[in-house]
């Protein structure tokens, strides 16, 4: 029989505690993200000289492949002293790599906001902070929320990566079953139905999203 | 990022290798590095091809198809954007076989790497079609154009234009996701480096080349499409002035 | 010893590349002068407004605010590049009403007019509060001061802007075409709180205006400006009635003819 349900049943929970560690890294990696990329965009603005560094910094992070930075984190940082364990290397490389993506997203949300609140901010003598923390980012984040929610997506999908430095989740767990008992079937066509299962959910919460944040732009 | 940028990047990056190429620390390393890149080219390559060729057809059938035709495809773009790379990579290399099918370490990077990007593309292709304008239909249509005509002779054109900067990204992520291939023992570059790194423990000069050589080709890449897309909207501004 | 001029510009100037939008101006108001600038598009007119409140930075010169410099400081008795706690310091007595009103969209009314007041004054929410009530009164909008910028005319919304200027308590209010994106049967409205805040507040004013009718009743000195320069300048009465300057007078003739 190519699919054995009782072997399926046996291995769920063992496979559920692991998406624990999957959606762990994932939320972890995901604030990483958003606030790194966060930090970058404002520094961008409110240092305009930085502007050419980070853009370089950014294209470096994006031209070269996760993985390698999962390597890179993991074996070359220890040389400098800084011994990391694999869930937290991993997990570092990811919210690094996505930052640099989010870094963008941000940008493309303050370059959308009128001169004209930034000349306001000016006028009525606000601080480059409280512009930012009051004027600039409760208006260029919700519309860029949906392209957010789009990256924490494709985070969650490269949490698998993870299974190359040993992280016990989804996908090394399901490698594991399948080097012990020769099976492979069950636990990897589980592990591409949870994550079809939480992309088609994720898919669906976001259209919804998008659609309540248009109705109150609207007003 | 402008054109001159990036190939000052360009210029930068090959620099830095031709230095520590000069050290022996590191040129040791390059030969066996440059095998691995050589297979890494080979499946982004060939990967990019197959995502092109399902990417057209899965929009077409998409947009065009009759109705299993069309329910296959969106099964198809689903599954392939809704699970990770890796997971597929792996099923079909654990689990195909079960099947009864088995196909080679190179064949399965090909196929799953073509497959993920192709129903990305099929995203990329569809929203251009759409994003043509409508007059065009009903000039085609006035001029009594078959459907397959309108598409190819008036269409698709346009299309394509739009379509460069998104599958320039897209061949941008195939080319950084074949280093997972590495996980399903291929020898490309990253798995050289992670086999260089086992045996030497030289972490430090293995993975800074590794980095750079994959700067190296994404750059190309990127230089490559700008300048496509640069070529294709001056044919279509042409087009437009004539 | 005679008092210091509320604003001064001395021989300012201001260049986009080979574009000289202001040459070498020098201009003085006086405390409590309302001043309206007139003149044809690119005459350079808004960007003397914009200089004043640092939106733009100036090539040459200097600005003098209450006989303090505004765009440099004194340093071992040498007058160089203000630094950014300068400008805010000197900044501070100066308040902007924008062309496009420039409402936080995301804030009340009264959010609008308390913002500034406590993160950049310290004022406490309750005396902020109080005192922004007390604004929109004057502007007429006590009913609305919980309604969001979208749900206000062009008309209440440039009054909420006058409003949340005000809050600053400025020494100096500077008017940027404020009636010139309005319906025209929105004008009325905000001339007459404008009209009304220089009566009742000893604000010097310095507004860019098209509406000769107001600039005529309303000023004290009219200032036309032609390519960079004042090309004219004086009591509404003289400049209007009998301007002395051909530039001034072909001007005068095609604004009044097209209104």
């Amino acid at each position: 029989m190519i699919w054995d349900w009782s072997f399926t049943l046996e291995i769920l929970p063992v496979l559920a505690h692991a998406a624990i560690v999957s959606v762990e890294a994932t939320l972890i990696g995901f604030v990483l993200a958003a606030t790194l990329g966060l930090v970058l965009a404002v520094v961008r603005i409110a240092v305009p000289w930085t502007g050419w560094t980070i853009s370089v910094l950014v294209e470096l992070i994006r031209s070269t492949p996760l993985l390698i930075q999962i390597f890179f984190i993991y074996f070359v940082f220890p040389k400098f002293g800084l011994v990391l364990d694999a869930f937290t290397a991993g997990v570092l490389a990811i919210g690094i790599h996505y930052a640099a993506y989010c870094s963008e997203v941000y940008r493309a949300g303050f370059d959308n906001i009128h001169r004209g609140q930034w000349e306001a901010s000016i006028a009525l003598n606000l601080s480059a902070w409280t512009t930012f923390r009051d004027i600039i980012i409760p208006q260029a984040i919700p519309p860029i929320v949906p392209a957010l929610g789009n990256y924490l997506v494709a985070l969650f999908k490269e949490t698998p990566l993870l299974s190359a430095i040993a992280v016990m989740e989804l996908m090394q767990t399901a490698k594991i079953i399948g080097s012990d008992t020769f099976r492979y079937t069950e636990p990897i066509t589980l592990v591409g139905l949870f994550f079809l299962a939480m992309s088609l959910v994720s898919a669906a919460l976001i259209r919804a999203l998008e659609r309540l944040l248009n109705r109150r732009t609207m007003r | 990022m402008g054109i001159g940028t990036l190939v000052a990047m360009l210029a930068a990056a090959l620099a830095v290798i031709g230095v520590l190429a000069t050290q022996q620390a590191y040129s040791l390393f390059l030969p066996g590095l440059l095998q691995g890149a050589v297979l890494t080219i080979e499946i982004a390559i060939l990967g990019s091809l197959l995502a092109v060729i399902m990417g057209v057809l899965a929009a077409l059938a998409r947009l065009y198809g009759p109705a299993p035709l069309r329910w296959l495809a969106t099964v198809y773009v689903e599954i392939f954007r809704g699970t990770s790379a890796l997971v597929q990579l792996f099923w079909l290399f654990f689990v195909l076989p079960q099947f009864g099918v088995t196909l080679n370490a190179f064949l399965v990077a090909v196929v799953a790497l073509g497959l993920n990007v192709g129903a990305y593309g099929s995203e990329v292709v569809r929203g251009a079609i759409l994003s043509v304008a409508r007059g065009q239909w009903e000039a085609c249509t006035a001029l009594n154009m078959s459907r397959a005509q309108m598409l190819r002779r008036v269409i698709l054109p346009q299309a394509v234009v739009a379509m460069i900067p998104p599958w320039g990204n897209l061949f941008i992520e195939l080319l950084k996701s074949t280093s997972l291939v590495s996980l399903i023992t291929l020898a490309d570059l990253a798995f050289k480096a992670q086999q260089m790194n086992q045996n030497t423990f030289k972490t430090i000069p293995i993975f800074t080349l590794v980095l750079l050589m994959y700067l190296v080709m994404s750059l190309v890449l990127t230089i490559g499409m700008r300048l496509l897309e640069r070529r294709a909207s001056a044919g279509l501004a042409r087009g437009k002035a004539a | 010893m005679t008092e210091q001029p509320m604003v001064r510009f001395e021989n300012v100037s201001k260049r986009y590349g080979a574009l000289t939008v202001l040459d070498e101006l020098n201009l003085e108001i006086a405390r409590g002068e309302k001043v309206s600038v007139i003149g044809p598009s690119g005459s350079g007119k808004t960007t003397v407004l914009r200089m004043l409140m640092t939106l733009e930075t100036i090539n040459d010169g200097v600005i003098w605010v209450e006989g303090e410099p505004l765009t440099h400081m004194k340093k071992n008795g040498k007058l160089v590049p203000a630094d950014l706690a300068h400008i805010r310091r000197i900044r501070a007595k100066i308040g902007m009403v924008f062309q496009s009103f420039n409402l936080f969209p995301h804030m009340t009314a009264m959010a609008n007019c308390i913002e500034a007041p406590m993160t950049v004054l310290g004022m406490k929410r309750t005396e902020a509060e109080a005192r922004a009530a007390e604004l929109l009164d004057l502007v007429g909008l006590s009913q609305k001061k919980d309604h969001y910028p979208s749900q206000l005319s062009g008309g209440q919304q440039q009054r909420v802007a006058i409003a949340r200027a005000l809050a600053m308590r400025p020494k100096i209010m500077l008017f940027d075409e404020v009636t010139s994106a309005l319906d025209p049967e929105l004008v009325g409205e905000v001339l007459q709180v404008i009209r009304q805040i220089g009566r009742e507040h000893d604000l010097t004013m310095l507004m860019v205006t098209h509406q000769m009718g107001f600039a005529k009743e309303f000023s004290d000195r009219v200032c036309f400006f032609y390519q960079g320069k004042i090309c004219e300048q004086g009591p509404p009465g003289e400049l209007f009635g009998a301007p002395k300057n051909e530039r001034t007078r072909q001007f005068l003739h095609a604004v009044l003819e097209a209104g």
